[in-house]
């Protein structure tokens, strides 16, 4: 589990985030004697019977009654289990920029809902920018809940009313806790005012929320940050902090844009410590058994997993100052990755309203704090993926050149259409106008938990039906479509990819496609599930959820024995992680019920043809 | 093992004691994770990295305390095996433990750097600054001209500082790269953004950008990895017998620059020193750590236990309530 888990936490004093943020450090023992004497002071002086903990973090707020600029402030905690970075943004409507970055290095947003207030704008603003920045873990604090008397019912209110908003976001993760931070309710320890609340404090949920998932340990990508040679050893290496992806020596790797091909001889960490697998955000130092002419802004990468390449780019962008507006025509210097180049804004294509989702294609320039889509022209090709892919090979800024400030922060989509090698042809039927309406059913869950014989009764059972299906099995897929793949984490994750692009055709071409596989990774299956989305297609996730002593007493392939005794390395739910999913639209227990009732309950879900 | 580049390198040999894997804190699991002390030495590495490649005269502030000693050692492994490719700056009030001054000299020798030092010395004696009198008089708002003079004259354009954003309020807002306008000045008001790891060290000559590896990192992580690294501290860190006088709350060591007020009455008590400054004015808290180990465990219990319903005056709270009453000096 990652060790270190930045976060951003936004919404305003009103909120009580203030109170929320001095809760935490208070109640994990962060704060030092003194600052606690102080706060305990300033409290009796005001006649306040207990320690106001907003004074803690009182620095903003002195600032915001001074009037001066309210920027983003780092604060640290920690707990035996993990190291807490919070950039604290303040939430109102001026400040877009700041929670802009404060989110882009955040692994998780915090968002504060006043319990008696519900959801507003300006909650719904703060989850649309955790997104726009690729924060995969959302958590909505409902606070004072001491406020509407504990009541249940006003919290499921507030969830349902923000789950709704969020299910047009990009959020993987959203976990909601009813919290009071005043008085320390489900902050650090569950609360004993409400026992209808099932789920754990929000510390605890810190504490366990798994966020590995959200780097991407697929594409390998190696932007060269600085070349490092050493005359009296005549030692040459490219020194950089790992984008994406694992790199290992022995590698084949490609520089970009020159093309040259090599192979990693070794890997170094500071200092020198040999490194026989690389990941991010590791900074390294590798040497190639060629020598290339490979220079501060090139980017090293896999043969056969290029990043795309290109001179005309689609980008959002949020704009960063008050001096001036981004207006097309204007000419900036990129920095992307370890590259800077000269780049230009062709094209506005629209100022989208933050609060609102409304896009205004009439806008002809952005100001402080407004985000839109652009399109740039750069002077050199751009070796980029797009932002939801990787947040350090999509990531750019523009820096004005005339003033040397840092004017926009943008995440690039992709190569601007016109431009790109292949274009998208649209087929000429719809979902709707073929004789039969497709969709997937994904079943997930550790190895013997028995999607297969559920899966393989859902296929007779629809069969019957006489409507087409057809189930992928991803253990028989191997052998085929993915038999050159293994089980690291990458190859796992090509493999979801690789069977989730098989059942999406399916599926469009009108078939039900059955897919049954570990499919360990929630991220993998949300990108799965993400391209049905974009195509029109539903998608049901069905979490087969056999508990791991089940599993392995079946065992029917010896599998866990062998990966108990470690005879084979990696194997999900023994030493590699298994993450159920959050939203899946049925759970199972593989062990209750024959294999057909379980078939039959994902069927009534199906609905009728 | 890919090769035996080490041996090719035994001068680098005596610097880096690579973890022992059984401990734990620096293993690398099976499902791609870094520990937290991992994590900030990769954020730090690759600051050093972006300025030595962006900057055309980078330099190090180098005191010879724990910061900068951390700062100093993540430098030269982020460039290893080659030498580090900018030198350190020590502005030097003249006021200093001897045993610092040694350390600096040693550390310097031992990693291999450039060592230039700017003296406030020079400035009294120029005329460029004039020093306060009476026993309470301190160098250190001196410092600031020493040091704005010595980038002037040398034209860097990056400096390195150890400043961490766990230290004070205002800190905690500062840029990893900082802006300073032709005169030196820093406008908390006015700061680029900074997104992701894309750092803007854009500036015009005259104009410098102080630089912060540690940011991220607190006195626990400093501590924690000076004791991982195996890293080297003046010896005034740990536990030692020294004469010390009791003076606004704090025990100053008594060094031939602290003038004796009427009151003082100097004792003797085993100390140590949690920051190093001006001699005038670093404080020394009671304290029985002599390893490394011990001061974690004394910095550790320092955040947990000595706070609600405990507020004693008790040693160790007296060390954390000094430690900000020293940094408000610098």
């Amino acid at each position: 589990m990652a060790e270190l888990l930045r976060m951003a936490t936004a919404g305003s004093v009103d909120d009580g985030k203030s109170t929320l943020i001095g809760r935490l450090l208070y109640d994990t023992k962060t704060i030092l004697s003194d600052q606690l004497a102080a706060v305990e002071l300033t409290s009796r002086e005001r006649g306040e019977d207990q320690p106001n903990l907003a004074l803690l973090t009182d620095g903003l707020r002195a600032e915001r009654e001074q009037g001066i600029t309210i920027d983003v402030a780092y604060r640290y905690f920690a707990t035996p289990k993990r190291k807490f970075i919070i950039a604290d943004t303040p939430g109102h409507v001026q400040y877009t920029r700041n929670m802009v970055t404060g989110a882009s290095t955040a692994d998780l947003a915090l968002i504060l809902i006043d319990a008696r207030k519900g959801v507003l704008e300006q909650s719904r603003r703060h989850a649309f920018i955790a997104s726009l920045l690729g924060v995969g873990h959302l958590v909505v604090c409902v606070n004072k809940m001491d406020l509407v008397d504990y009541s249940a019912e006003r919290f499921e209110e507030i969830r349902e009313e923000f789950a709704a908003f969020a299910m047009k976001l990009d959020v993987s993760d959203l976990t909601f806790v009813p919290v009071s931070a005043l008085h320390g309710d489900n902050v650090v320890h569950r609360s004993a005012e409400m026992p209808w609340y099932e789920g754990t404090s929000l510390l605890h949920h810190l504490e366990e929320v798994y966020v590995a998932s959200d780097r991407n340990l697929i594409d390998a990508r190696f932007p060269v940050q600085y070349v490092i040679r050493d005359q009296g050893s005549d030692f040459r290496g490219y020194a950089g902090t790992v984008a994406g992806g694992i790199f290992k020596p022995g590698d084949e790797v490609v520089a970009l844009p020159s093309g040259f091909t090599s192979t990693v001889r070794a890997i170094w960490g500071p200092g020198g410590e040999p490194i026989t697998e690389a990941f991010p955000p590791q900074a390294v130092t590798v040497q190639l058994t060629d020598d290339l002419d490979v220079a501060r802004g090139d980017l090293l990468c896999r043969p056969g997993n290029r990043p795309q390449a290109s001179q005309s780019v689609d980008a959002m962008v949020c704009w960063l100052t008050e001096r001036s507006r981004l207006t097309p025509g204007a000419k900036y210097a990129i920095r992307h990755t370890t590259r800077s180049a000269k780049a230009s804004v062709v094209e506005l294509d629209y100022r989208l309203d933050v609060n609102t989702l409304h896009r205004d294609e009439a806008a002809e320039s952005l100001a402080l704090n407004e985000i839109g889509r652009i399109r740039l022209h750069t002077q050199s090709p751009l070796q980029f993926d797009p932002y939801r892919r990787n947040r350090l090979t999509g990531s750019f800024v523009l820096v004005d050149e005339a003033t040397n400030d840092t004017v926009a922060a943008g995440m690039l989509l992709g190569p601007h259409l016109a431009t790109a090698k292949v274009v998208w042809q649209h087929g000429t039927l719809g979902r709707e106008e073929r004789a039969t309406q497709g969709l997937t059913v994904w079943l997930t869950g550790l190895s013997a938990s028995g999607k297969s014989s559920v899966a393989a009764e859902l296929e007779r059972l629809l069969v019957a039906e006489g409507r087409p299906a057809y189930l992928l099995d991803g253990d028989n897929l191997r052998h085929g479509l993915n038999g050159d793949l293994g089980f690291s984490a990458a190859d796992r994750a090509e493999n979801v990819r690789r069977v989730g692009e098989v059942a999406r055709l399916f599926a469009d071409a009108g078939m039900v496609a059955i897919a049954s596989l570990i499919s360990p990774y929630r991220a993998d299956r949300e990108q799965v599930r993400a391209a049905h989305q974009a195509a029109g297609l539903p998608f049901v996730e069905v979490y087969v959820d056999t508990p791991l002593e089940v599993c392995e007493a079946r065992d029917p392939k010896g599998m866990y024995a062998k990966a108990r005794s470690g005879e084979i390395t990696g194997f999900t739910g023994v030493d590699d992680p298994y993450e159920p999913p959050v939203h899946a639209e049925l759970v199972l227990r593989g062990d209750e019920g024959d294999p057909k009732a379980l078939a039959a309950r994902i069927r009534a879900l199906l609905g009728p043809h | 093992m890919p090769t035996s580049f080490p041996d090719e390198f035994t001068h680098h040999k005596n610097l880096f004691y690579f973890p022992d894997a059984s401990k734990g804190t620096f293993t690398v699991t099976a499902t791609y994770e870094l520990s937290h002390l991992r994590a900030l030495e990769a954020e730090a590495v690759h600051i050093f990295r972006e300025v030595a490649a962006t900057f055309e005269r980078p330099v190090l502030l180098f005191s010879g305390g724990k910061d900068s000693v951390v700062m100093l050692h993540l430098a030269v492994k982020a460039f290893w095996p080659a030498p580090l490719p900018f030198g350190v700056l020590h502005v030097d009030t003249g006021h200093n433990f001897d045993e610092v001054i040694s350390f600096r000299d040693h550390a310097v020798a031992n990693y291999g750097v450039r060592l230039l030092v700017a003296s406030v010395q020079d400035d009294i004696d120029a005329g460029r600054v004039v020093e306060d009198t009476g026993p309470r008089a301190s160098r250190n708002r001196l410092q600031t001209t020493t040091l704005l003079r010595a980038i002037g004259e040398h034209a860097f354009g990056a400096v390195f500082g150890g400043a961490r954003r766990d230290e004070e309020k205002a800190r905690a807002k500062e840029r990893v790269f900082s802006f300073r306008d032709e005169f030196g000045q820093w406008d908390p008001r006015n700061q680029r953004p900074e997104l992701w790891q894309l750092y803007n060290g854009a500036h015009r000559k005259g104009e410098h950008i102080r630089v912060f590896p540690l940011s991220n990192w607190t006195e626990l992580d400093i501590w924690s990895y000076i004791l991982d690294e195996r890293i080297e501290l003046p010896p005034i860190y740990y536990a030692h017998r020294r004469d010390v006088v009791q003076r606004d709350g704090m025990l100053l060591a008594q060094t031939r620059f602290l003038t004796l007020l009427d009151g003082d009455e100097p004792f003797e008590a085993t100390v140590r020193f949690r920051t190093v400054g001006d001699a005038t004015c670093t404080g020394c808290v009671e304290s029985t750590a002599a390893t490394a180990t011990e001061v974690v465990a004394e910095v550790a219990a320092t955040r947990v236990t000595e706070r609600g319903a405990t507020r004693a005056d008790d040693r160790i709270s007296q060390a954390g309530m000094e430690d900000r009453k020293r940094e408000g000096y610098f």
